[in-house]
């Protein structure tokens, strides 16, 4: 078996950001760090977050910092990774890509503890930047300029010091003297040799001062003093004039200002004032704001609370008091940036990121602790408290979802759509969410009429060409034409010299300013000036077909005549050819007049007798037929499409322009057909089944360029999307008949008719692969069960160290009244008069604010039934007494009484730290009421350890218990043990079923195949894996065949080889299997290995489907960082053998971007076994002309034969 | 010393030693062994980003905050040495 494998849904979590000036104008962009993937980010005019670039780099990025040379106008990006290397890339605005500047090896590769790349520091004047290791290594370059102004690195000079952690590193801004780069150091030598301890207590942080000496080139360790043992962060003071220089060290409960030769200033961090006292308060992220004559800073913490930092010094740069003020609390970030133009970019580390603006900079009203206030009592300092209050200083403007963490997923098509939905589980704590993912754009309506009729057709029209926005909608039925102006509203009108007592088939705009209407009889051609030419048909012939552009319009008349007219320079619409066709024509289509020319030169016109031909429309051989193409059904609706992929810009890479040809063919297939721009050949067509109608194609505007609408049983939109087509099904109903539609409210928008209700919609967030229904959870979602006969869904939800939620509300009714008394008074009467008629708002949504926290060992959890249609929550069950749920599913038991019934597995008192343990816990048994709406307790039963996994199996309960895999029937009051093996190396963590043959997965080693002998009553083990696997996923391939993926981010394939399952099945007595011994307590058959690829994110759900009507089945994988990707099985030997090749020669032509070696990191645990990358397939498209076509020559193929191989294996999985 | 002393087996281990952090030696104890692998191991969680986040979740606790915490055990992750035997 051959897997392809590819990714649907990229990482939508963010591991690092930063910003700067990437493009070289005045515009600030942000590049983030999604794992294995960069994006660049830039909001545009409205506010919206728009990403320009998104590159899989194939290797783990873990930290990004950006520097600017001495008067340059253009920043560059650092990036720290696994490759054992320091890349500088710079971004290209013409070609779109980020090109590589430098990279310079220093180590091995992966995340080591003392290989550089986990830390990042730049000199602010971008003199040198250090890389860091979070132990001993820390590696100073010297950046420069040659003679041609090209950026130039220096060897690399060493600042090691060894036994020594390394917390956070950042560069000190002093100006234009020697660089200096400040480290939280903790040195562990001696308490690594003092077994009596006092060394380990006594070890002490230590701030230190590295300088660059330029003129030497050399770093030396230039100051160190011991700082306050809970720091963990550094952010960089400006200095050189515009600031008094020196670090910012956050510590746990303290921010401490710190330089050379100055006093120490610390200010206490306020908390919460429902935090339990043990728990300190961190700072995790931080942002800095420097403008001409002011700077402050931003600190989150671990809580979500930000609070602006600013100092105030003298003019001898000494500062005098550091003041900590609250700000606005949202949910906790990994990076936040502050943009120039008054934007906060929030990367949240779970769930959606989010694009803030600010509305001040903070009020005096709130709490504030200031280093002059600072109290120091015999236990310490006296810590100042707060409560969060709703956002006063930002406001939400924009919001990226992000799907990070999935927790669980499942496919399946609960909602009787054409294809299946994905569910997944998303979010953390307040943040938790149930997502049901459906492949398609979403779709915005924008305004819904209902007309007095059922209209067959639509138009929009422009009254001259160089208006911006289109002047008339309309509407053509049966036996009259609906003409609509658009202006404020949009108005049904009489004077715009359309015939409205006939049915209309084409109206354009054509020439300058005139339009154009054809019905059956005729040509309707009204001047801008009101004047009305009609040309007739002769005799009793009516149009059946039109096709039109600006200069040029043809007509099919009944009978198979086609008759083409040219506007002439005096703005008259002149007959010029004709042409009898063998047959009446199906449909027919012209490209729009290309810019510079008088005219388009193809004319596609497709037969009945399924054929579609090009004509041209040259003075010299006008009408005459260029090629022809048979087809396998007649054709419906053609659309020749201008593909530029692209002539640069904005939206991808160097391709020459070229022209398609679309065709839907009443089979439900969409042809596209390569048009030869000289000669009219056809070539290289591609299929793509559509759905069950025939589609009908329509030209509409994305992003200024042409794209293709789709109308078959559902919508769909072929467009480029950053070098790629795509073609990509619209989440909305079945449209009978479209056309773009511009106006002053919506500026690309499509204008549509079905039923009789006339739609005009906008498409969003192109280039994504799925659309989001959300639902909120209210704690972490662990599993669920999709319930298929109900359709409705069980969710279990657990988190530890929270309050119940009876404790929560009494705790914030308690906050909310504290809050309206007297200390801050000011806020209550703010909220009175904002809060006024929507009362039932929650003013502190946990969403925003967290849960407040409680001890570890307390947890919450919840049981809930959810009906998916209607998002409604039909049953929530808290669990008490610490329990927590973490495992569930259906089981029908033998004495059918209660019919199907839910188990969940839950823990009591569970703690992780200092070791895993819990005092016992239970299997529930729920019965379904009122259709599975709502469920009933039947009974619960003690169980002596955590029952971490269920399965039915013959109509009994298996259980997995922590190393026991046990048997369970149902008894009157609780469930009865029949049956048990005790021999798991771990826990079990996963249990499938197939027959009398089990598949026990375990947390640390891989998968166990059991069988239970129903004569003996008993479970043997008769064969396992040989390699130990921290299992996170699991799924059942067949009857001897397990996927699963492990901790570390890799998808595995095992099989149990044909002789020994022949074998183990044939005997009869099983005496076999129960006296064999395998060695070294391992079961006495193993499993082989058969397919390996390393994801790079942890896999935590693994789902077999079909994404596709009547498409093969691949597998689908959901992981931590919210990505999605598909497995699929290749189907033709041919296939492997192409890409295979593929893959490596783009492995040699196109390395990863950050330095990873591409094979080595896709076998970073194992080596990677029948799998190829289609991640890297896919930057086929995105290489330079010379690079396709010499990769191409090299495959014998040309590069439009490889792209087509490309769009194929794609549409096979989606 | 001899020029040839720098290229026996003995001075290549001390440099390995001194040059990668963990390089064993045949005096090596089970603590140090031990204290090794954790500390490789914690700084394999850091650098993983995916691994870090699913201990946060399984924690409750913010991903900053679990980092730090790993930082803070690099610095006794196997509790205190066992006492020397004095030879």
């Amino acid at each position: 078996m051959y897997l392809y494998s590819l990714s649907l849904q990229r990482a939508t979590g963010i591991v690092c950001a930063t910003y700067g000036n990437f493009i070289g104008g005045k515009t600030q962009e942000i590049v983030v760090a999604r794992g294995k993937v960069l994006d660049i980010l830039r909001p545009d005019d409205n506010g919206k977050l728009q990403t320009l670039l998104s590159v899989e780099v194939f290797g783990a990025i873990r930290s990004l910092v950006q520097f600017r040379l001495t008067g340059s106008q253009k920043d560059y990006i650092v990036v720290g990774s696994d490759s054992g290397r320091i890349v500088i890339l710079e971004y290209n605005r013409e070609k779109n890509t980020l090109e590589k500047v430098h990279q310079e090896t220093f180590g091995k590769s992966g995340c080591r503890r003392i290989v550089p790349g986990q830390y990042l520091a730049v000199d602010p004047k971008g003199r040198a930047v250090m890389i860091g290791a979070c132990e001993k290594q820390k590696l100073v370059y010297v950046l420069n300029r040659d003679n041609a102004a090209r950026l130039t690195i220096s060897s690399p000079l060493e600042a090691h010091k060894s036994h020594t952690i390394v917390y956070s590193i950042t560069g000190v801004d002093c100006g234009f003297d020697n660089p200096i780069f400040a480290a939280i150091e903790l040195d562990y030598s001696e308490a690594d040799q003092d077994s009596t301890g006092q060394a380990a207590a006594e070890a002490q942080k230590h701030l230190t001062f590295y300088e660059l000496d330029l003129g030497l080139n050399h770093v030396v360790r230039k100051w160190t003093e011991p700082i306050d043992n809970g720091a963990n962060l550094l952010v960089t003071v400006p200095g050189g004039g515009d600031g008094p220089s020196g670090v910012l060290v956050c510590a746990e409960n303290f921010v401490i200002y710190k330089n050379q030769n100055r006093p120490d200033v610390r200010a206490v961090i306020p908390r919460r004032t429902d935090l339990p006292a043990e728990r300190g308060v961190l700072i995790v992220s931080a942002a800095t704001h420097k403008q001409k004559n002011m700077f402050f800073f931003l600190l989150q913490t671990e809580y979500g609370d930000i609070f602006k930092v600013t100092l105030d010094y003298d003019s001898n740069d000494q500062v005098t008091e550091l003041k900590i003020r609250y700000f606005d609390t949202i949910p906790v970030t990994s990076a936040m940036c502050v943009l120039k133009s008054g934007f906060l970019f929030a990367a949240s580390e779970f769930g959606n990121h989010a694009l803030y603006q600010f509305q001040g900079i903070g009020h005096e009203s709130d709490v504030e602790s200031s280093s002059s206030t600072l109290m120091e009592t015999e236990e310490g300092f006296q810590p100042v408290f707060f409560q969060p209050r709703k956002l006063k200083n930002l406001v939400q403007i924009d919001e990226i979802e992000s799907l990070m963490p999935i927790m669980d997923m499942k496919v399946a098509n609960l909602f009787e759509e054409e294809t299946p939905q994905l569910f997944a589980l998303c979010g953390k704590g307040p943040q938790s969410s149930l997502r049901i993912l459906r492949p398609g754009l979403a779709v915005t309506e924008m305004a819904v009429s209902q007309l007095p009729g059922v209209p067959s057709a639509v138009w929009t029209v422009k009254r001259s060409v160089n208006d911006e926005f289109d002047a008339y909608i309309v509407v053509s039925f049966v036996n009259a034409t609906l003409v609509l102006s658009i202006g404020e509203t949009v108005e049904e009108v009489s004077d715009s010299g359309f015939l409205d007592t006939t049915p209309s088939l084409a109206v354009s705009l054509l020439g300058e300013d005139s339009l154009m209407q054809v019905h059956p009889n005729g040509i309707r051609h009204i001047r801008a000036d009101g004047r009305i030419n009609e040309w007739k048909t002769p005799g009793k012939k009516t149009i059946v077909r039109v096709g039109c552009n600006r200069m040029q319009v043809v007509i099919a008349l009944s009978g198979g005549e086609l008759i083409y007219f040219e506007m002439d320079m005096t703005g008259q619409l002149m007959e010029i050819e004709k042409r009898e066709m063998s047959g009446d024509v199906a449909c027919l289509d012209i490209a729009p007049v290309p810019e510079g020319r008088q005219r388009s030169r193809f004319l596609a016109v497709g037969s009945y007798d399924s054929t579609i031909r090009i004509l041209s429309l040259d003075p010299d051989d006008c009408m005459q037929i260029l090629s022809m193409q048979a087809v396998s059904s007649p054709p419906e609706s053609l659309l020749l499409l201008e593909v530029q992929a692209s002539t640069g810009g904005e939206d991808g890479a160097d391709h020459p322009a070229s022209v398609f040809l679309s065709a839907g063919l009443q089979n439900g297939v969409l042809l596209r057909t390569e048009v030869d721009m000289v000669t009219g050949s056809l070539s290289d067509t591609r299929t793509r089944f559509l759905g069950l109608r025939a589609p009908k194609l329509f030209s509409a505007l994305v992003r200024g360029r042409r794209a293709m609408l789709c109308l078959s049983s559902r919508p769909w939109l072929g467009y480029i999307h950053q070098g790629h087509f795509l073609l990509t099904p619209l989440s909305y109903e079945t449209l009978e008949y479209a056309a773009s539609f511009s106006s002053d409210q919506c500026a690309e928008g499509v204008v549509a008719v079905a039923g009789d209700a006339l739609r005009v919609f906008t498409i969003e967030r192109l280039g994504e692969t799925f659309n989001q229904t959300v639902m909120p959870l209210r704690y972490t979602p662990r599993k669920f069960i999709l319930h298929p006969k109900n359709k409705t869904l069980v969710i279990l939800e657990s988190d530890m160290g929270s309050l119940t939620t009876e404790e929560r509300d009494a705790n914030k009714k308690e906050a909310i009244e504290a809050a309206g008394g007297a200390e801050n008074g000011k806020m209550y009467v703010d909220d009175q008069e904002n809060g006024e008629g929507e009362e039932n708002d929650d003013p502190l949504p946990d969403a925003q604010y967290g849960y407040p926290k409680s001890v570890s060992t307390k947890w919450v959890s919840c049981i809930r039934v959810l009906d998916p249609k209607s998002a409604e929550t039909t049953c929530l069950l808290e669990l008490q007494d610490n329990e927590a749920a973490l495992s569930v599913c259906t089981v029908t038991f033998h004495d059918k009484e209660l019919g199907t019934v839910l188990a969940v597995g839950t823990s009591k008192d569970l703690k992780f730290w200092p070791r895993k343990e819990s005092t016992g816990g239970f299997i529930h048994i729920y019965r379904f009421l009122n259709e599975g709406k709502t469920l009933e307790l039947v009974h619960k039963t003690p169980v002596d350890g955590v029952p971490t996994a269920l399965c039915p199996f013959q109509g009994r309960l298996l259980v997995g218990v922590g190393q026991v895999l046990r048997i369970y029937d149902l008894g009157k009051r609780k469930l009865l043990r029949k049956c048990e093996n005790k021999n798991f190396p771990n826990t079990i963590i996963a249990i499938h079923t197939y027959g009398d043959r089990i598949y026990v997965g375990d947390l640390q080693e891989s998968f166990h195949y059991v069988k239970y002998r129903r004569d003996e009553n008993q479970l043997y083990t008769f064969a396992d894996d040989s390699c130990p696997r921290w299992l996170t996923a699991s799924l059942h391939i067949d009857f001897d065949t397990m996927a699963g993926a492990d901790k570390f981010g890799n998808v595995y394939f095992m099989r149990l080889p044909q002789d020994v399952s022949e074998e183990i099945e044939d005997d009869p007595t099983g005496g076999k299997i129960k006296w064999e011994q395998g060695r070294l307590n391992g079961a006495p058959n193993k499993v082989e290995e058969i397919i390996q690829f390393h994801v790079g994110e942890v896999v935590t759900s693994l789902q077999k489907a079909s994404l596709i009507p009547g498409g093969g089945e691949c597998v689908l994988y959901g992981t931590v960082m919210g990505s999605v990707g598909a497995l699929l099985p290749f189907a033709s030997r041919e296939d492997v053998d192409f890409f295979s090749h593929l893959e490596m020669h783009l492995r040699q032509e196109n390395p990863p971007l950050c330095g990873r070696d591409h094979m080595a990191f896709r076998s970073a645990y194992f080596p990677v076994k029948d799998v190829i990358d289609g991640d890297l397939c896919e930057q086929y498209p995105t290489l330079s002309a010379d690079l396709q076509r010499k990769i191409a020559d090299e495959l014998d193929r040309t590069p439009g034969e490889i792209l087509k191989k490309l769009e194929d294996i794609r549409n096979r999985i989606i | 010393m001899q020029a040839s002393d720098r290229f026996n087996i003995n001075s290549q281990l001390e440099h390995l030693q001194a040059k990668y952090v963990g390089t064993g030696h045949a005096d090596l104890n089970r603590f140090e062994w031990a204290v090794n692998i954790q500390r490789d191991s914690y700084a394999s969680y850091i650098g993983h980003y995916p691994l870090l986040s699913l201990f946060a979740i399984a924690e409750n606790e913010s991903i900053g905050r679990e980092r730090y915490n790993f930082m803070q055990k690099m610095l006794l992750p196997c509790g205190l040495p066992p006492e020397r035997e004095e030879d």
